[in-house]
């Protein structure tokens, strides 16, 4: 069969497609977002009758593959790591309740922070919950292991992490493809209390799951995800896991790495081959993308028990994306680089687009805030955040998703008045309301913006769930209909828009500004298909 | 047997169509059997951000998708300033082919001249106005293709099968896109191989 060419992201989505995939649930964030794109623009998975849908936030996402698993079918949620944190009440549970039909959470990393507010590791989260977790090193390992992970799933009745980081997610290379098998047919669990986790059930379950340990690790040490390769130079073992595995490689171009090599693809680590290669070797060296997770784990909290080398003792950075270089300079070569950037080369920030609604309702904001001064003004995760940088610099915050709305409460709380939030419409509905909510029953002096270009622009325009309907959300939560404002952010609006805005930051309760334009890329797209369909009318 | 490899750094601002050469360049190498890896920028960069990205070409498996430093053959960039930005991944005997159109985005862009000057210094070069070029040629959307075509006097790719990775590419929009994609392309070669013998 010829290979198709793919991101590691849509291995993964192939992979779940010929693996008897029933549903896949997700909420964009970068690198995860293609795996549930190429699900929902796939022929063949609509010609299968697979449901793949953008949900309101991560949590419901994984909350929705429990259930579809809980009906006997396989399922897959998709999240970038900060997702896993929305998801993390779900995820942790759904290890207690088990799993009827086979069960994947995907959580891709973001090492370096090219499009994240923080570069935590996933695996703690595998760990955490006591689950399984699959790595893998390409995108061919990437489709084999989503078949081999339902299969492990169903096994062992419980869900199972699929970790991948960026430079994986964004990276294209030749898949085979296997033979595609059915999806399961609907059933219910066996047992009908197993997902009811009252203390009684938990307790038992979670037994179940601690005793379930010795044959995961067991799996770990067999699948043959885990690959334990001698050497003859005893000086350096090295451990290597997903990513890292191929800077290693890069260096031994002819493959005759001199040390024994224990190649991580699955977790629980495979106890077998980690004690076998410390105790035939001086040294370890530990080669992962993302925090020193095996490397912690092995040193213990003293570390004084075994010689090991990574990115806790400077080997390596402890921040920040491997590369081939830096795994080189821990092999004890030298850094070769080219010539340095000239220093004419200054940086090119990524900014707003040309004609973007979010300037218009940014230069509006600024000018309302003039009377109060600098420092109020609490945002958001989106392309709005990019506010922050000049020639905007219209906020003071970005933490997490919804975050604006409830700091701009506490600030308030605590006598900043008037505190402003503004919000994109998706993150808004992804975790804003509850905060309105709060908002409004504690009657907060607070005005919220929220920008409503009618997408989820920053991952590329995925629908946005309450298009059209944010007003009434903000009504039916109890925001005064006099105190929601709609405006349109356009430069000749201005004059108009910023009395609005400066109106409602006067008014001591909640109110809540919806400036509202589509997005300029998705206005774009559309008008593009639309001249297209006329032309071959 | 003798090893085929191109590592290539394609760079240039979001938008500027990179990904559209690294497809053609992937789609031609698979189609002559070689192995491919290619790392892309999505996300928050894409929005009027410098962006680069890895394709290695290889008649051997490629292990890593991140392009060491310093081991380059090459840098393809749509904007001249973009083109330096990679340097440091250049190797010493590497090649630079640059677009010399600038893309002003920023308030603090250097003269244009040094920048030009600074690529110009290199040993190794092709500079090419390919939006001039593609106007030129009627379709100013196809300056990427020019670029792209410039390129192919260090690529290790016969030049039929990057024509034919064109019309495998660009077959569903239709024969017009096809052609003036094809015509970009030849006249970004024959720019870059005048260049070559004046030099």
């Amino acid at each position: 069969m010829q290979k198709m060419i793919l991101l590691g992201d849509e291995a993964i989505a192939q992979g779940a497609i010929d693996a008897g995939l029933s549903g896949i649930y997700a909420y964009p964030g970068t690198p995860s977002t293609e795996i549930t794109e190429y699900i929902i623009a796939s022929k063949e998975a609509k010609n299968n009758g697979i449901v793949a849908n953008w949900t309101a936030n991560e949590k419901t996402a994984v909350e929705t593959a429990l259930g579809m698993s809980y009906a006997g079918k396989r399922a897959m949620a998709c999240m970038k790591h900060v997702g896993l944190n929305v998801a993390a009440d779900p995820f942790i549970n759904s290890a207690v309740t088990g799993i009827n039909g086979g069960l994947i959470v995907v959580s891709a990393d973001d090492p370096s922070m090219h499009s994240s507010q923080n570069e935590q590791d996933s695996r703690f989260y595998g760990k955490f919950a006591l689950l399984p977790i699959l790595e893998p090193s390409n995108q061919q390992e990437a489709y084999d292991m989503v078949h081999y992970g339902f299969d492990l799933s169903e096994k062992y009745q419980i869900p199972v992490l699929f970790r991948i980081t960026t430079r994986l997610a964004h990276s294209r290379s030749g898949i085979e493809r296997k033979a595609k098998r059915a999806q399961n047919e609907m059933t219910l669990p066996g047992d009908l209390k197993q997902f009811v986790l009252l203390p009684a059930i938990a307790r038992r379950r979670y037994k179940g799951l601690l005793g379930l340990q010795p044959q995961l690790e067991n799996e770990s040490e067999n699948s043959g995800w885990n690959q334990y390769t001698d050497g003859p130079d005893k000086s350096l073992g090295i451990i290597a896991a997903g990513l890292a595995y191929n800077y290693l490689l890069e260096n031994f171009p002819e493959g005759n790495i001199p040390y024994p090599v224990l190649k991580i693809g699955q977790y629980p680590l495979p106890r077998l081959w980690v004690e076998k290669i410390a105790n035939e070797c001086e040294t370890l060296l530990v080669l992962e993308e993302g925090m020193p997770v095996i490397e912690e784990m092995l040193k213990g909290y003293l570390g004084n028990c075994l010689n090991i080398k990574g990115r806790l003792d400077g080997t390596l950075p402890r921040d920040g994306e491997l590369n081939p270089n830096l795994v080189a300079v821990a092999l004890g070569g030298k850094m070769i680089r080219g010539e340095e950037v000239p220093s004419l080369v200054v940086p090119r920030p990524p900014s707003l687009c040309a004609g973007c609604p979010h300037t218009d309702s940014y230069l509006a904001l600024n000018e309302a805030m003039k009377v109060y001064g600098k420092g109020r003004v609490f945002s958001d995760i989106g392309c709005y955040t990019l506010a922050a940088l000049p020639p905007l610099e219209a906020i003071n915050s970005c933490v997490d998703m919804g975050a604006s709305i409830t700091m701009a409460k506490g600030a308030a709380d605590a006598g900043l008045v008037p505190a402003v939030a503004v919000i994109g419409d998706s993150t808004f509905t992804h975790s804003g309301i509850t905060g309105l909510l709060d908002a409004v029953i504690s009657k907060s002096p607070i005005t919220i913006l929220i920008l409503d270009n009618s997408t989820t622009g920053m991952t590329g325009g995925q629908p946005s769930a309450a298009t059209g309907r944010i007003a009434e959300i903000c009504k039916g939560i109890g925001v005064e209909e006099e105190h929601i404002r709609i405006l349109k952010p356009l430069r000749k609006n201005h004059d108009e828009n910023v009395k609005i805005i400066a109106e409602e930051l006067a008014y001591p309760g909640v109110s809540v500004v919806i400036p509202t334009r589509e997005c300029v890329q998705t206005l774009n797209r559309r008008m593009r298909e639309k001249f297209k369909n006329k032309k071959t009318e | 047997m003798i090893i085929m490899k191109n590592d290539i750094i394609l760079a240039g601002v979001g938008g500027q169509g990179i990904l559209s050469i690294a497809a053609i360049i992937g789609t031609a190498a698979v189609s002559r059997g070689l192995y491919v890896k290619q790392s892309e920028v999505h996300g928050m960069s894409q929005r009027g951000g410098d962006v680069q990205s890895h394709l290695r070409l290889s008649s051997r498996p490629i292990a890593s998708d991140l392009i060491p430093t310093g081991a380059a053959d090459m840098i393809i960039s749509v904007e001249p300033l973009e083109a330096l930005r990679y340097l440091p991944w250049l190797k010493k005997e590497g090649w630079i082919i640059t677009n010399t159109k600038p893309f002003v985005n920023i308030p603090n862009y250097p003269p244009l001249e040094e920048v030009l000057a600074t690529i110009a210094s290199k040993p190794h070069h092709v500079m090419i106005d390919a939006d001039e070029i593609a106007t030129e040629i009627g379709s100013a959307r196809s300056a990427n293709m020019v670029i792209l075509g410039a390129s192919t006097i260090c690529l290790d790719l016969p030049f039929e099968e990057l024509e034919q990775a064109i019309r495998s590419v660009f077959g569903k929009k239709g024969e017009e896109i096809v052609h003036t994609n094809l015509s970009a392309l030849r006249a970004g070669r024959d720019f870059a191989l005048q260049q070559k013998n004046q030099a």
